[in-house]
């Protein structure tokens, strides 16, 4: 029984070590994607940030939703905006991302939208006993979703055509566009 | 949690291994200072004009494209990490699925989105 006890201490300290970890990078990352001159070097670091979150969300044993930061953030949404950044540049990249005067109304604003939520956050009474949760997810997903809501699902296939779809006009008007002009 | 672990381990190793190669070097490396060192390399000539240059706008249709199979992926995971028990209806299912995204793809292709101009 001491033994146990033991064991399950030094797993916690682990996940506070990996949760100490995580929330370090992604505070570092965080706030090199605001400090750092360079909008490309900015949206690298905001991988960095989709990174650490997906760790955290393992430590919460969302594996599904880790899976999902990867893909979609890390993955989709990152290259998204490096090349958006990258098309639609301006003349010096190394100066694309200025520090202005701004911060100094930006900093109090969201400094008292911090403490709100922080007040929020220690006044509202958490449910502190949810029931157990399980270990991986995903297999609980799946007959979910190719079962008992299969229509739904393939309508997301059908959202993603027409999104693609969506996607070839518009590119393809803009190259006439440029074309004729 | 233990099958994380390793992942954790792996990451301390991954960040050790590259500070411990970058530490040896900045301790052991030849110092010389000259702007030259600074410069962008491109074959050993000097460049012509800014290397931040634009890119051009095709990239950016492989991008959009690539998100949505992207998306796709995330719907196949769960269905392949169980997917001895879905059987075969699940099989047919997905089926349809990859089907309906598949004609995007033919779509996208006989655009001539894919060809490179």
């Amino acid at each position: 029984m001491k033994q146990l006890q033991g064991c399950a201490d030094m797993e916690n300290s682990l996940e506070l070590i990996a949760f100490f970890l995580l929330a370090g990078s992604l505070l570092t990352g965080a706030l090199m994607v605001v400090t750092l001159k360079n909008l490309v070097n900015s949206v690298l670091s905001l991988i960095v940030v989709f990174f650490s979150l997906a760790g955290i969300f393992i430590l919460l044993n969302a594996d599904f939703l880790a899976a999902v930061q990867v893909l979609v953030y890390a993955g989709g949404v990152c290259i998204m905006l490096v090349f958006g950044v990258m098309l639609v540049q301006r003349k010096d990249m190394r100066e694309s991302n200025p520090v202005n005067r701004r911060f100094l109304i930006a900093a109090p604003l969201t400094g008292a939208l911090f403490l709100l939520i922080g007040l929020v956050a220690a006044k509202s009474p958490w449910v502190k006993e949810a029931g157990e949760v399980p270990e991986n997810t995903i297999e609980h997903l799946a007959p979910i979703l190719l079962r008992d809501y299969v229509i739904p699902f393939e309508a997301v296939a059908i959202l993603l055509t027409v999104a693609l779809t969506g996607v070839l006009l518009l590119v393809k008007e803009v190259k006439d566009n440029g074309r004729s002009s | 949690m233990s099958v994380w672990l390793g992942i954790l381990f792996f990451i301390l190793a991954g960040f050790a291994f590259s500070a411990i190669g970058l530490g040896l070097s900045f301790l052991i490396h030849p110092r010389s200072k000259n702007r030259f060192k600074l410069e962008t390399y491109e074959c050993g000539l000097p460049t012509i004009g800014p290397t931040w240059v634009q890119f051009k706008t095709q990239y950016f249709t492989y991008a959009l494209i690539f998100v949505i199979f992207d998306v796709e992926v995330l719907y196949l995971y769960p269905w392949a990490v169980s997917f001895t028990q879905l059987g075969f209806s699940g099989l047919v299912k997905m089926f349809i699925f990859i089907f309906i995204l598949v004609l995007g793809l033919w779509y996208a292709w006989k655009e001539g989105a894919l060809e490179w101009r």
